[in-house]
């Protein structure tokens, strides 16, 4: 366990109940610099919520989160995220009109703050399209630039997600199922550009592909019905007993 | 003593908005379609009373009959040009249902003429009746109990049937309740037509307090959509409240502050829709 | 390309040197287009689905009118004071309601202007209640051009505001600001999701909006020297709803082919009485909603694909 000042995020006590049910109970989370941290559990664990939790879509009831020590339990999403916490979605939520490129470029104007800009553009605009460029050939989406969102494969979507949320340059980024229903021929893509995520991100990933979690996560959080069961490295969690039968399955081997 | 007048005067008109919004509420709030036009099938409601009592029907009637005709228009409405807009988003129903008000307003008018279409109400409705402290217009008191036995009518089959569970279930997921073998198709026309001979017949008894003439969809129009505004959307109860507090602060408004009232009225509910966007009373199905 | 851009603005200018017989009717074109212009910032880039445009309208109308009774008769500054102080009603209202989307928007946008109607209607003092507000003298425009009596002054001016609205919008549109309402536009889960205060840039977009319809408000006050209830009412948002609606949103010229069509057809029905006009309007936007969804700007579009089409052999 590293001390709290150098995490990159570090929740205290989060906590969330609808109605009379608790979605998220007294979590507490650290994740240093450069983490490579797993998020798994069954359907309805409150795994989503968690990260809606963190990136403020959801107000918690109770708890702190702090951001590189700055506290931003009060900041609204957006102002989250210009502190540098980015979120890819499970479902997508990219413009579909627009290119890939202007998807990647309006998250680029937000960071450099110049999405206020109402008259001056043409150099600074064409300096945010061409990083744009820049960062879709990082992620191997380079030849989906010009395209409209709508008219790309899924898997070339799921992409875009995750290059938006890097050209916001994060300090910590939460991955909401980044391969989920991506079909098995355009996964390599995603693994990939995981894997050539910036090493000192600190990220959090939701996944339930196991294969992706094992292989890219260097410790892996287990979280049931809002509560954190286990957390550990991937082969303490295969191994744990606990773990095994409320969400690997007593059957398995 | 003008206190319990103005109340009852404001109770009896609320429950006219009640009738009349009820079927907004279930078509914007439970089908959630945007339909300007709902105002425009209780004018034509109206209407279609209006002619059946003079030729000779009684005045109920005539205005279950105008209901039902009107329910029989909103199915073929439905069909015809809400149906094809499901999938186009909110600004293109508004739209086409605001081009819809304007073409009923102007056929009315150019059938009708722009005056006033009074509609006299039957000779047993017509008196005073002795309430303790004076006598007050038989005819609102008629309203009144109409308009809670509907409230308890409706209670008693959308909420707690399987027509209600079936409804919800449609709206919330189309694909899912057509597996689970309800015809969601027939299930939206039904209800819209319901929505609108609803409207058709509060237009009809209501004309007395909401005067028919071809403006009559566009006038109250703001009226009816801010009661299921601030009754919440598909809020049955939050829309009877709603109606019935619209309907006291706008009838006392008129009273206390004839002047102010119509801009006052504006005022308060432009405060209640910013307070509570998702209506008063809280909505009983956890979304 | 480029030399298309033109055409409107050629157009514009041959009308003024060959028709002057109708000066004022295109005068009425030319505000209409800018009130349209105004709508599609509002409703067709940044989303702000808005049923009560006119009261930005009529807002401007009436504060260019007063402007001129009580305080000078001179056009620019009455037309700066105006274009000013609606915009900042603008700004004011959209930062009450812009917290609000969809149907909600909607009601708090019809409740508003209908607080507004009803405002005027009561306030004789400030609007002459039913009978308008009436005794508006314009000084000439720029001590020198008189508004005279066939429409010359009134058009240019006009037409020169216009164009310089035109050129904002064009330039807004085209800067991160307007590409963020374009986003804001099609998911604002998304643009959240990268940092956008997204309800500033929509209360911005407004009031930038609300400024310029209140302009096309002053212009109408100025030169037809009269403002009546009507420049609040819903029918006036209904009808500069459905001159952008025809001839289509997010494009360079919707507004201009839209409104210019709309008054004109308007016009010339107007032997017709005025109810048999309501059912073609509505008629007409229906039709569009249902059939034609770009307006008839999008016309070219599809007559270019079908073009294509036929040459790619079928």
């Amino acid at each position: 366990m590293s001390a709290p000042a150098a995490a990159a995020l570090s929740v205290r006590g989060l906590s969330k109940s609808f109605g009379g049910l608790a979605i998220a109970q007294s979590i507490d989370l650290d994740l240093e610099r450069g983490a490579r941290v797993g998020l798994i559990g069954p359907n309805g664990a409150g795994k989503t919520t968690l990260v809606n939790l963190l990136t403020g879509t959801l107000a918690a009831d109770a708890g702190s989160i702090r951001l590189q020590g700055e506290p931003i339990d009060r900041l609204p999403p957006e102002a989250r995220v210009r502190r540098g916490l980015a979120r890819t979605h499970q479902l997508n939520t990219l413009l579909p009109e627009a290119s890939a490129r202007d998807n990647v470029a309006l998250a680029i104007a937000e960071r450099e703050g110049i999405g206020w800009r109402l008259l001056r553009y043409a150099r600074r605009w064409r300096a945010c399209l061409e990083e744009a460029d820049a960062q879709l050939e990082s992620v191997g989406g380079a030849g989906v630039a010009d395209r409209r969102v709508a008219e790309l494969a899924y898997g070339e979507q799921r992409l875009l997600e995750i290059a938006i949320a890097l050209a916001l340059r994060p300090r910590v980024l939460l991955l909401d199922e980044p391969a989920a229903g991506v079909p098995k021929s355009e996964a390599h893509a995603i693994h990939a550009a995981l894997e050539r995520l910036p090493a000192e991100v600190a990220i959090l990933m939701i996944e339930h592909d196991m294969d992706l979690v094992f292989r890219f996560v260097r410790e892996i959080v287990v979280l049931v019905q809002g509560r954190i069961l286990r957390r550990g490295t991937p082969a303490e969690i295969a191994a744990d007993p606990e773990v095994r039968a409320v969400y690997l399955g007593r059957s398995a081997p | 003593m003008p206190f319990a007048t103005v109340l009852l005067d404001g109770v009896s008109y609320g429950m006219v908005l009640f009738i009349i919004s009820v079927g907004l509420t279930v078509t914007m709030g439970l089908m959630r379609v945007v339909n300007l036009a709902h105002g425009a099938f209780a004018m034509v409601g109206g209407y279609l009373a209006v002619i059946l009592v003079r030729a000779g029907v009684p005045f109920l009637l005539a205005a279950l009959l105008a209901a039902a005709a009107v329910g029989v228009l909103g199915a073929a409405a439905e069909l015809a040009v809400y149906r094809p807009l499901y999938r186009k988003g909110e600004l293109a129903q508004a739209l086409m249902t605001f081009g819809l008000v304007f073409v009923v307003i102007a056929a009315l008018t150019m059938i009708f003429g722009p005056e006033i279409k009074p509609l006299p109400v039957p000779g047993f409705l017509a008196g005073l009746v002795d309430v303790g402290l004076r006598p007050y217009p038989a005819y609102r008191l008629f309203l009144i109990a109409l308009g809670l036995a509907l409230a308890a009518l409706l209670w008693w089959t959308i909420d707690g049937s399987l027509y209600g569970a079936r409804l919800r279930a449609a709206v919330d997921n189309p694909r899912m309740a057509r597996a689970l073998g309800i015809d969601v198709s027939r299930l939206y026309t039904l209800t819209f037509a319901a929505g609108c001979a609803l409207a058709g017949f509060g237009g009809a008894i209501g004309a007395q307090l909401l005067p028919l003439e071809p403006f009559y969809a566009l006038r109250y129009l703001v009226l009816f959509l801010v009661v299921v505004g601030v009754g919440g959307m598909g809020n049955f109860r939050g829309s009877f409240v709603a109606a019935l507090a619209l309907g006291v602060l706008d009838t006392a408004g008129k009273y206390l502050l004839p002047e102010a009232a119509a801009y006052l009225f504006y005022g308060i509910v432009l405060v209640l829709l910013l307070w509570r966007p998702n209506g008063l009373l809280p909505s009983r199905a956890a979304t | 390309m480029k030399g298309l851009h033109l055409l409107p603005w050629l157009a514009a200018l041959a009308v003024y040197f060959a028709a002057g017989g109708y000066l004022s009717l295109g005068t009425q074109v030319l505000i209409m287009i800018l009130f349209a212009l105004s709508l599609d910032l509002a409703l067709g880039h940044a989303g702000i689905v808005t049923l009560g445009h006119a009261a930005f309208f009529g807002f401007g109308a009436y504060a260019a009118g007063n402007f001129a009774i009580h305080v000078h008769g001179d056009p620019l500054a009455g037309l700066a004071f105006a274009t000013a102080l609606t915009g900042l009603f603008g700004l004011a209202t959209g930062a009450l309601i812009l917290h609000t989307r969809g149907v909600t928007l909607m009601m708090l946008t019809l409740a508003i202007a209908s607080l507004l109607a009803e405002f005027a209607n009561q306030a004789h003092w400030l609007t002459g209640g039913d009978d308008g507000l009436q005794g508006i003298r314009m000084a000439p425009l720029l001590g020198a051009f008189r508004f005279d009596l066939w429409g010359h002054t009134a058009y240019l001016y006009s037409l020169t505001v216009l164009a310089a609205w035109f050129a904002v919008t064009w330039r807004v549109l085209r800067s991160p600001f307007g590409r963020s309402l374009d986003g804001i536009r099609q998911s604002p889960a998304r643009m959240h999701a990268i940092g956008t205060p997204v309800w500033r840039r929509l209360v911005a977009a407004y009031g930038l909006s609300a400024a310029m319809a209140g302009s096309a408000g002053a212009l109408s006050a100025q030169t037809t020297r009269f403002v009546g209830l009507s420049t609040l009412g819903v029918l006036l948002s209904g009808t500069v709803l459905v001159a952008l609606i025809l001839g289509g949103t997010r494009r360079l010229y919707g507004a201009f082919l839209g409104a210019t069509v709309y008054v004109v057809v308007q016009n010339v029905a107007a032997e017709l009485d005025p109810f048999r006009w309501m059912l073609v309007l509505g008629a007409l936007l229906m039709a569009i909603v249902l059939f034609l969804e770009g307006g008839l700007a999008s016309l070219g579009d599809l007559a270019a694909r079908a073009l294509a089409g036929r040459r790619a052999g079928k």
